[in-house]
């Protein structure tokens, strides 16, 4: 087993190798590009140099004068291997000190609706499985496609207007209310909770669906099978059958789509941090990416890349722990 | 009108189906298997609504007119119509036809272990001997049902590559049917009735067996740990679901030797489905024919394979193959089972038969008694009807 994490891990460093040569030859080929627009600005400014001379002079200075490979190899990649990614561009702090910043915001979003994520689509699928075809089953994959179908910004617009407008009960955007300076220790983790009510909601309701439904085509795939029968012949009691013997098999493929969703815990949520002006890494890279800031951007791509390679890897080391036949001797 | 409407239908293929009319179907029938399903899975039932009485307390299981259909979304599938036949105590009853004639249905129908919600038991009745008591299964709630399966009546299924949860251990899946029946029984207790049951199927390394996961055994260890589960709790009744059919000759031999050997071990009776005649032949005490959901023919094993009476019959003995009999092309019945949605009220083999007579024009046939064990429906043997009366 060791070995085989190994190899995997050694695999891992390949593959990111190459995504983060194309990510860099993809940022630096962008059109916007911020030295462009900060020569531009500069050289609008009375009495200072013209707008080519500005150009190369910032070109030098970020150390955009190098061709596409020569910058990954002689700029990027050597400090990137040192953990060193670099001040940002635009936001004008260590990329790092930033990306503290933001990230855990996002982190909590998305951890919470994670978690509820699971809690809620495992068990509905499972009941709307094993009750095909029933009002349940209907229900429940009613409310399922109307999550999957809904657009994040209609969902949470419709929220806003409910929640906050028609009945007053939270805040209409934000992360802290008001009064959050004049607060305790609780009261402020209390006013925060208040204010990521609405973004979990939305984040939960919208991606319930796609993981009920898989839940509940694998549980059906599963109850259908032969060692089901086996189960029930057996005598075992329904509830066992459903929850012990076919939920275990069920298990098999969910824990690859749960193992696959470990990057997206820490990419944030563009869409709905912006509609409740959540400031998460979601929204800030993309202010980033638009700016062309090329180390946050870089810093951002690499760090998803080595989540995603991690879940992956995680995945499949999940996939032998619940499946016994993919155990490697 | 509905003259009119019947030359409609007829006019299209005899398949379609309007979408119109097959929502209709799954209306009705999610209304039909609702009800049903509702009442098999009350709590609480009193006994006394599914006791009985056995007609001969030498039977083990008693099916009387037994009807088992499936709901489906095309029409009612009448997969079991009408089943009467019983097996007796310490006997093999062998019960043949070829693939989709019920055989499984009529077994799985004693399980409970229909594909709910849209295979229900209809009507008809499947006593259970229990010894002090009979229980009436085609009546029995879901709960009381739990506490027969595996423990009164188990089965052996036909997969056996597929049967075993591939996600447990062995031993944790025998103990499982031990542990459920003899729920007072010490961990250590139920383990070594489980070491000992694989022993007794004649796994020679039980205990290494006993952890190993079921894709590190071939398929005639598999269904050996098959047959210990179901015989784990000495049952009355076994149902073996063409127990050797996914097996190769040579294992068939020796599955079919230990299930003989068990049987007169535990003293249990065995319900073998298959649509091997030699199987039948070295196994089984009485023969049932069965066609198209109907039983055609029954009696013991002596008089099917000396008397085949029945066309179906002797078209299926005629197309086994015998040893030292040169022939160039193996019998085949001509045509297939027909349709089961909408039988028609005749015999169902009458387009198959090469020996037609006139009657079998009219109605299905009723079940004739050539002796007192030998029946059969075939109007060929008419005249033995009259006698009877």
């Amino acid at each position: 087993m060791s070995k085989y994490i190994i190899k995997r891990l050694l695999i891992c460093v390949m593959i990111l190798f190459f995504v983060t040569l194309i990510i860099y030859s993809i940022m630096r080929c962008i059109p916007t590009s911020f030295v462009e627009s900060i020569a531009r600005e500069r050289a609008a400014l009375p009495g200072g140099k013209s707008y080519q001379e500005w150009l190369a002079q910032l070109n030098a200075a970020y150390g955009m004068d190098k061709g596409i490979l020569e910058g990954y190899f002689t700029n990027w990649l050597p400090s990137a291997v040192r953990a060193d990614f670099g001040d940002s561009w635009f936001f004008n702090v260590p990329v790092v000190e930033k990306f503290n910043d933001v990230i855990w915001n996002s982190f909590t979003l998305s951890c919470i609706s994670f978690v509820l994520e699971i809690l809620i689509a495992i068990p509905l699928g499972i009941v709307a499985a094993s009750k095909q075809y029933s009002r349940a089953d209907y229900a429940i994959t009613v409310f399922a496609l109307i999550g999957i179908s809904l657009p994040t910004f209609f969902f949470a617009t419709i929220l806003k207007y409910v929640f906050s407008i028609k009945l007053g009960w939270l805040d209409l955007f934000g992360q802290v209310g008001r009064y959050y300076e004049q607060l305790d220790t609780w009261g402020k983790i209390l006013d925060v909770g208040r204010h990521y009510i609405m973004p979990i909601i939305t984040l939960v309701f919208i991606s319930i669906g796609s993981l009920m439904r898989y839940t509940r085509t694998n549980m059906l795939e599963v109850l259908n099978a032969d060692y089901i029968r086996t189960a029930r012949a057996k005598g075992v009691k329904e509830s066992r059958v459903i929850n012990y013997h076919a939920f275990r098999n069920t298990m098999i493929p969910l824990v690859t789509i749960i193992g696959g969703t470990l990057p997206s815990l820490f990419s944030g949520a563009l869409i709905t941090e912006t509609l409740f002006q959540i400031e998460g890494i979601g929204w800030t890279s993309y202010q980033a990416m638009i700016a062309g800031d090329i180390p946050f951007s870089m810093f951002y791509m690499t760090f998803s890349a080595i989540l995603t390679l991690l879940g992956t890897l995680i995945a499949d080391i999940l996939y032998a722990v619940v499946d016994p036949r993919v155990r490697v001797a | 009108m509905s003259e009119n409407k019947e030359t409609k239908k007829s006019a299209r293929s005899a398949n379609y189906l309007s979408a119109k009319e097959s929502r209709r179907i799954s209306r009705q029938n999610r209304k039909i298997t609702s009800a049903m399903e509702k009442k098999y899975r009350r709590k609480n039932v009193p006994e006394s609504e599914y006791l009985t009485q056995m007609h001969d307390p030498r039977n083990v299981v008693e099916f009387d007119d037994l009807h088992s259909y499936f709901f489906t979304d095309t029409g009612t599938v009448k997969a079991v119509d009408g089943v009467t036949y019983e097996v007796p105590q310490g006997m093999t009853v062998g019960v043949v036809g070829e693939s989709g004639c019920g055989k499984s249905v009529t077994s799985l129908s004693l399980m409970q272990l229909l594909q709910r919600p849209q295979g229900q038991i209809v009507s008809g009745s499947i006593r259970l001997n229990l010894g002090d008591k009979a229980y009436d299964v085609a009546k029995m709630p879901m709960r009381a049902m739990e506490q027969i399966r595996g423990n009164q009546v188990s089965m052996i299924f036909q997969e056996p590559m597929t049967s075993l949860n591939p996600v447990f251990r062995i031993g944790a899946q025998v103990d499982e049917v031990i542990k459920l029946h003899n729920p007072t029984w010490s961990k250590g207790q139920v383990k070594q009735r489980t070491i000992e049951m694989l022993e007794m199927v004649g796994i020679a390394n039980s205990e290494g067996v006993y952890r190993m996961y079921p894709h590190e055994l071939s398929g005639g260890m598999r269904q050996r740990v098959m047959i210990s589960i179901a015989l784990a709790c000495n049952p009355r009744l076994i149902i073996a679901d063409e127990p050797t059919t996914a097996l190769d000759v040579t294992i068939q031999a020796q599955i079919l030797d230990l299930l003989r050997g068990l049987k007169d071990k535990i003293n249990s009776s065995i319900m073998l489905i298959t649509h091997d005649l030699g199987v039948i032949a070295e196994m089984a005490d009485y023969v049932v024919v069965m066609y198209a959901g109907r039983i055609v023919e029954k009696g013991t094993a002596q008089e099917i394979f000396s008397n085949p009476s029945h066309p179906y019959t002797i078209g299926l003995m005629a197309s086994k193959p015998v040893i030292n009999r040169r022939v160039d092309r193996l019998y085949s019945i001509p045509g297939k089972v027909p349709n089961p949605i909408d039988m028609p009220d005749y015999c169902y083999f009458r387009d198959r038969c090469e020996q037609c007579v006139e009657r079998c024009q009219g109605k299905y046939p009723p079940e004739i008694h050539l002796t007192d064990t030998h029946v059969v429906s075939c109007y060929r043997y008419w005249d033995f009807h009259k006698e009877d009366k």
